[in-house]
């Protein structure tokens, strides 16, 4: 049976789960490859088996989902047509003359490499939260909201006793919902979109009833635990000596400025703050697929402009778990056909089709909504750092535009180091574009994560890890 | 189109090469314009390590060239300050063999008659020098002139030193000639400038300069690799780099070359190259080039076997058939000077380059012959 083609499927998200399952289900041999122990992402994050988590559902919408999704895995494991290789880092896929390897560290030291053959990749690769810089920003006590939600979700902890959720975006609600939930006092929901966006974007957000419907029940959740959204308004600083204290919260005016005399001190020990997605295209740039802005470009079919490369989920645009599902079956059904030399049956995925374009005009109303404030960077004070890697400050990055002619983001990173350190730009790129006054470029990482030298170079050309049989 | 800008002498490119001639042609009194398509240090200057070696040159206009040109980076040095992040840090080259070290050790003694300082260091001394090389090694030669800028910076801050005004986002389209043939400005994309002199600093794109002023120049790109390390407290002290690195730069040959050169920073991380591949501009980033950049590095320095590598960049040298720079007039079009073709050694000759083109511009004698480097000591291509 090895004659099947081959096909590894990087990322076990909603996206990548749903892929793997609608090419297993037609035929292909399919390896999931994913960092974390067990499957379901970020999205179905699972408490460590060892915490013997009674109700881990309490802590997650569409459990329902899941579950499917999960006993459809097991029964692939069980028969021999996927292979899950957890624990596994990717850091780099090879495309050979006639096939791919995908290279991994395995986890958690990622020190050891493993390297999968395959015929095809489907990258399932996801996204991760934006954070926009703040004076004080770098304090600890200061997390993501994604941050938040993964203690919650992964290792049922929760991350302080009152907490500030602020930023933009669809995730802000939930996550305060969740916190006050597990008991956490939410002193402020702060949202910088104003109500009025909504009203603007109403159109594709109402024709998505069950989405709505989900918010509504966050909404309701949220004013049971007296969570009220202070909208047009952001967190402006965070004061603290050796960890967080306090947040200062200003008002906006219709233009994204901050209000002078609005500011107003709220204490708290922890702040919860996100400012939207990124899509992860690392994989997808070193293989050299086109990326349309900051995420992947695919085809009808989920298809990259590199012959043998699917995309599917938040990689090729930010849209949430309900999209990834709906992406990662047209992407695996169209592998499917397409690596056994036949036309995809069309007929087969046309409700997908349809499901597809409406998530993607729900999504894409969101992003209209929930945009960061137009003068965020005007509450960026000369000493905040922006760089965290490398420890650059935001009077850095304006000297280096100011002073030495700096005018796109690759001359202010080489004059600043800013972005040249561990995370490789990854979490400071937009703020530092922003500070700069220029538009973020994606910039081009050769390895997705760090690899020991020894790894690069003992590594040899033959697959130490086989496919499914 | 705006009212053409007016000046002395118009640098095309922004790299560490039109940099250092903007400027000693500033400081001989000339009024400068600086124009890239791109930003400043965009192309070759900003995907290097920024060397500043005699190490690798046998005696020769070359190694003439790097010898003025580290004289200037000294004083410049002095003058910059930390801004550049130069450093005085010497190179060690490493035989592997004992037949490898009697041909280096006769190689050093060549340049040390040319005036390189060139000291042989065998056994304990050389594991003095860099304490965490591989064992068993029969021994190097220490290079105490050779250096290193961050060369980004460098680029940056000579700019801004030279007071020129400064380009960027400009893509010079045409080069002005006068009914005689003689240079007066150039054309961009934005505009035009006008001025009596044009300096062809374009580096890996200087062929392309050239061809506009209807000259033939054969910069040809050469492909390079270089592997960034995390930061690490200092281990590795000096510039330190296989012997064979010297016949690489020598060779002629298309296919991949790796030799091992690697370097602590100021900064922390560990740099890695040198691999040298002639695949046209080609941007595919290449996994057995790194893997082999890999394996030389950890060959010489076993502990960084488990140091991590976060990055890789690759650039394009401006590769000349004969390794030499074309550098001064342009005796088919009056006015046209070059700076360019410097392949692997831009940012070190930089400042002899500028010294020298500025000296021309300003109708003085060169202080080096400028014969070797003529610009139009290629066969024209055939049609």
């Amino acid at each position: 049976m090895t004659d099947r083609p081959h096909l590894a499927v990087i990322g076990a998200g909603p996206a990548g789960l749903a892929a793997t399952l609608a090419a297993a289900a037609r035929g292909l041999r399919v390896t999931l490859v994913d960092s974390a122990a067990e499957a379901g992402g970020q999205f179905y994050r699972q408490p460590a088996a060892e915490l013997r988590a009674r109700r881990p559902q309490a802590l997650h919408h569409q459990w329902r989902v899941w579950e499917r999704l999960r006993d459809d895995l097991r029964g692939h494991l069980r028969a021999g047509t996927v292979r899950h290789l957890t624990d596994h880092h990717v850091w780099f896929v090879e495309r050979r003359s006639a096939d791919f390897v995908v290279h991994a560290l395995l986890g958690p030291e990622q020190e050891d490499p493993a390297t999968v053959r395959a015929d095809a990749v489907l990258l399932a690769t996801g996204g991760y939260e934006q954070v926009l810089p703040f004076p004080g920003w770098t304090l600890p006590g200061v997390v993501t909201a994604g941050g938040a939600q993964a203690m919650l979700k992964g290792s049922l902890v929760v991350p302080g006793r009152a907490a500030v959720v602020a930023g933009t975006g669809p995730l802000l609600l939930p996550v305060a919902t969740a916190l006050a939930a597990a008991g956490v006092d939410v002193a402020a929901l702060v949202e910088s979109a104003a109500p009025r966006a909504f009203v603007r974007h109403l159109r594709p957000l109402v024709s998505q009833p069950g989405k709505l419907a989900e918010g509504a029940l966050y909404a309701a959740r949220s004013a049971r635990h007296r969570v009220r959204p202070l909208f047009r308004h952001a967190v402006v600083e965070a004061h603290g000596t050796e960890r967080l204290e306090a947040v200062t919260v200003a008002a906006l005016d219709a233009e994204g400025r901050v209000r002078p005399g609005t500011g107003r001190r709220i204490a708290c020990d922890t702040l919860a703050v996100s400012h939207g997605m990124l899509a992860h295209t690392d994989l997808a740039e070193s293989l050299g697929c086109r990326l349309d802005g900051q995420v992947v470009h695919v085809d009808d079919e989920q298809r990259t402009d590199v012959p043998g490369v699917w995309a599917a989920g938040e990689a090729t645009g930010i849209g949430g778990s309900a999209l990834a599902l709906v992406e990662g079956r047209i992407a695996g059904r169209s592998a499917a056909a397409r690596l056994t030399g036949t036309e995809p049956d069309r007929a087969e995925w046309a409700t997908a089709l349809k499901s597809r374009t409406r998530l993607r005009e729900f999504a894409a109303a969101l992003d209209g909504v929930y945009r960061p404030p137009a003068h965020w960077s005007e509450q960026v004070t000369d000493e905040t750092v922006v760089c965290r890697c490398e420890e650059v400050t935001a009077g850095a990055v304006r000297a280096a535009v100011e002073d030495l002619g700096a005018g796109d983001p690759r001359t202010v990173k080489l004059l600043t180091r800013a972005g040249m350190g561990w995370c490789q730009g990854r979490i400071c790129a937009p703020a530092v574009a922003g500070l700069a006054g220029c538009r973020p470029t994606p910039s081009r990482r050769p390895f997705a994560r760090p690899v020991p030298l020894g790894v690069l170079a003992r590594e040899s050309d033959h697959p130490t890890e086989e496919g499914p049989s | 189109m705006s009212k053409p800008l007016t000046c002395d002498v118009v640098v095309i490119g922004a790299g560490m090469v039109g940099a250092a001639c903007a400027l000693y042609a500033a400081r001989a009194g000339l009024d400068v314009l600086v124009v890239d398509r791109g930003g400043v240090a965009g192309g070759t200057t900003g995907a290097g390590e920024g060397n500043i070696l005699v190490s690798d040159k046998e005696p020769g206009p070359e190694l003439e060239l790097a010898l003025l040109s580290w004289r200037l980076w000294t004083e410049l040095a002095a003058e910059l300050g930390a801004s550049a992040e130069y450093e005085a840090k010497g190179g060690v080259v490493v035989a592997s063999s004992p037949g490898g070290l009697t041909a280096l050790e006769r190689f050093a003694d060549a340049q040390r008659a040319a005036g390189v300082g060139a000291e042989p260091v065998a056994g304990d001394t050389l594991y003095a020098l860099e304490p965490h090389l591989a064992p068993g090694l029969p021994g190097g030669v220490h290079y105490p002139q050779d250096g290193q800028v961050m060369p980004a910076l460098a680029a940056a801050h000579l700019l801004r030193a030279s007071g020129a005004r400064l380009l960027t986002g400009h893509r010079v389209t045409d080069v002005l000639r006068g009914p005689d043939g003689a240079v007066r400005g150039v054309r961009t994309d934005r505009g035009d400038l006008h001025a009596p002199a044009v300096v062809n600093a374009a580096g890996t794109w200087g062929g392309e300069i050239a061809a506009l002023a209807g000259v033939h120049l054969p910069v040809l790109p050469r492909r390079g690799f270089v592997l960034v390390t995390e930061p690490l407290p200092r281990r590795i002290r000096h510039k330190v780099y296989a012997a064979d690195y010297v016949a690489d730069v020598a060779s002629d040959s298309a296919a991949l070359q790796t030799s091992p050169v690697v370097e602590g920073t100021a900064a922390g991380p560990v740099l890695i190259g040198a691999s040298r591949e002639r695949v046209g501009f080609d941007r595919t980033f290449s996994l057995p080039a790194v893997r082999a950049l890999a394996a030389g590095a950890t060959r010489l320095f076993p502990f960084l076997a488990d140091v991590r590598a976060t990055r890789a960049y690759l650039g394009f040298r401006p590769y000349m058939p004969d390794h030499l720079p074309a550098v001064g007039p342009d005796p088919r079009v009056p006015g046209l000077h070059h700076a360019c073709g410097h392949e692997g050694a831009g940012i070190g000759l930089s400042t002899g380059t500028g010294h020298l083109v500025a000296q021309a511009l300003t109708g003085k004698r060169p202080d080096l012959d400028l014969a070797p480097f003529r610009p139009d000591r290629f066969p024209e291509e055939a049609a």
